[in-house]
């Protein structure tokens, strides 16, 4: 079913896309789309600029050029609501970035309540229900500080979820976790793969991208070099840069 | 043989605690304690007040109205207060605008307070990385309610404790007050002093400035080792 308004079936449609910082040139034209209910992953090498493609998505950073159309709303429109499309794009960061001085239930429920205006019980509500959805149920009444990194991710994942989002971007989701912890948080996103939710993913997690990804996308110094299927990718490389970047992170 | 020790002991009474004079210039001293109290009161809430909005625009982060924060700020922090106080005082009539001495007082003391604090806040609301804005407006928080909800309640940690020391370096202040006639304290004491010629009132007004401000100090020094232990 496609609402009204939306663009064919792509969920995210970004074409020549561009982003300088000064004169480094970080973005150089990237085409990107994404279709409903795909998992498009993003490997490319340090400072290819995928952090930055991501945060170009929900404005996050301002391009210097090209479109963001984001179920058909063009983003980059001086009319569009920019904040009542974030709220449909979630963000799952490297660092969890959750707020320090917030409990977990407050954490899931600040947006609910001063976005969207949602009464205390209903947002405590929903909040429990994709907290419940992530394995921490019974962690609400916690400070973040008190979780471990994985649990913290997971956090973050339901403050993302509680707001239904069409589309959620993942920077980087296990970097920083210990390797014993990202077992969960791939848990987790596996689970919301097998629900039907859109996600584009930048991560090192290449056994996570054979398994799960329906689409691979290889970007090096600010350009799209090469995407394909997981297989395409990983076993059959064209560019030699893509081989390069493959045979070192499989080692 | 009259001790000398006695004898000392009562020039020190005879000269700081002159029984007739504590209690005729009593109700001038504790009058000047109420002046003085008012002043404070306004001059922190306004300067703080002030302060933050101050800090508040500059993360607006509009160049021409940085600038003039900046400019503000610097000069206020550079300048004596007293300095500030003749000129208001004794300056802007030759302009047409004269300020009763009360409101000179309380307006230097402000602005003085409004930048230092705008500094205090603008450090604070920089301490608070950038993935918590990050975070806040991807979930569709705008500007202000990111600042409101997010920010702030994570800078004020940091800015509790430099905050509370320029509370009350800046209320101290008050006593420069007596150089144009505000009936603080000091006005009162030295008023008193000279009519008397005994140093009894100033010895009062000392006092008062002893039980007026060593709660603050204290309350300062709690507050101080409470938010530097939340942030270890
Ligand atoms: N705010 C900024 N100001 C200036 N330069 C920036 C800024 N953000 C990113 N860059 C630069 O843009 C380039 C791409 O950064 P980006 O974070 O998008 O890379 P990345 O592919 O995510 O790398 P990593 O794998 O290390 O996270 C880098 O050279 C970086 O230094
Ligand atoms: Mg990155």
């Amino acid at each position: 079913m496609s609402e009204p308004g939306a663009n064919g079936d792509y969920i995210l449609e970004a074409r020549g896309l561009r982003k300088s910082f000064g004169d480094l040139e970080v973005l150089k034209g990237v085409d990107f789309r994404v279709r409903s209910g795909e998992l498009v992953f993003v490997i490319g090498p340090s400072g290819s600029g995928k952090s930055t493609l991501l945060r170009c998505f929900n404005r996050l950073e301002e391009p210097s050029a090209g479109s963001v159309v984001v179920h058909g709303v063009d983003l980059m429109a001086r009319s569009t609501d920019i904040n009542a499309m974030r709220r449909r794009i979630g963000m799952v960061f490297q660092s969890f970035n959750l707020y320090p001085h917030l409990r977990v239930r407050s954490n899931v429920t600040l947006a609910l309540r001063r976005v969207l205006r949602k009464p205390r019980v209903e947002a405590d509500r929903i909040a429990e229900a994709a907290l419940a959805r992530v394995g921490l149920a019974d962690k609400a009444d916690a400070y973040p500080s008190e979780l471990s990194g994985g649990q913290q991710q997971r956090v973050a994942i339901a403050r993302a979820l509680a707001l239904e989002p069409q589309l959620v971007l993942f920077d980087e989701p296990t970097s920083a976790l210990d390797p014993e912890l990202v077992g969960s948080v791939l848990t987790v996103m596996r689970d919301l793969r097998a629900a039907g939710m859109t996600m584009v993913v930048v991560s090192h997690e290449m056994r996570f991208a054979r398994e799960a990804a329906d689409r691979v996308v290889f970007m090096d110094d600010g350009c799209i070099v090469e995407e394909g299927s997981p297989e395409e990718i990983f076993e059959r490389p064209r560019s030699p840069r893509l081989r390069e970047f493959v045979a070192e992170v499989t080692r | 043989m009259a001790t000398p020790e006695l004898s000392a002991w009562q020039r020190f009474v005879e000269t700081f605690f002159r029984p007739d004079l504590l209690a005729e210039y009593s109700d001038d001293i504790a009058l000047g304690m109420v002046v003085t109290c008012e002043v404070a009161v306004l001059v922190l809430v306004c300067g703080t007040a002030l302060g933050l909005l101050l800090a508040y625009l500059r993360a607006l982060r509009f160049r021409a109205l940085n600038f003039l924060i900046v400019v503000f700020v610097d000069v206020m922090r550079a300048l004596p207060p007293l300095v500030l106080i003749l000129l208001f005082y004794f300056g802007l009539p030759s302009v047409g605008i004269s300020l009763s001495s009360f409101v000179v007082l309380w307006l230097v003391l402000t602005l003085v307070l409004a930048a230092f604090a705008e500094e205090i806040f603008w450090a604070g609301m920089l301490s608070v990385r950038d993935g918590q804005w990050q975070a806040a407006r991807s979930t569709g928080l705008g500007f202000n309610q990111t600042l409101v909800w997010v920010i702030l309640p994570q800078a004020v940690r940091m800015t509790v404790p430099p905050l509370t020391n320029r509370a009350i370096a800046i209320t101290k202040n008050t006593a420069l007050g007596t150089v144009i006639g505000v009936g603080e304290i000091l006005n009162q004491a030295t008023t008193a002093q000279s009519f008397t010629g005994s140093a009894t009132p100033l010895m009062m007004g000392a006092i008062a400035y002893v039980v007026l401000f060593v709660p603050v100090v204290m309350l300062g020094r709690w507050v101080e080792t409470r938010f530097a232990w939340k942030r270890a």
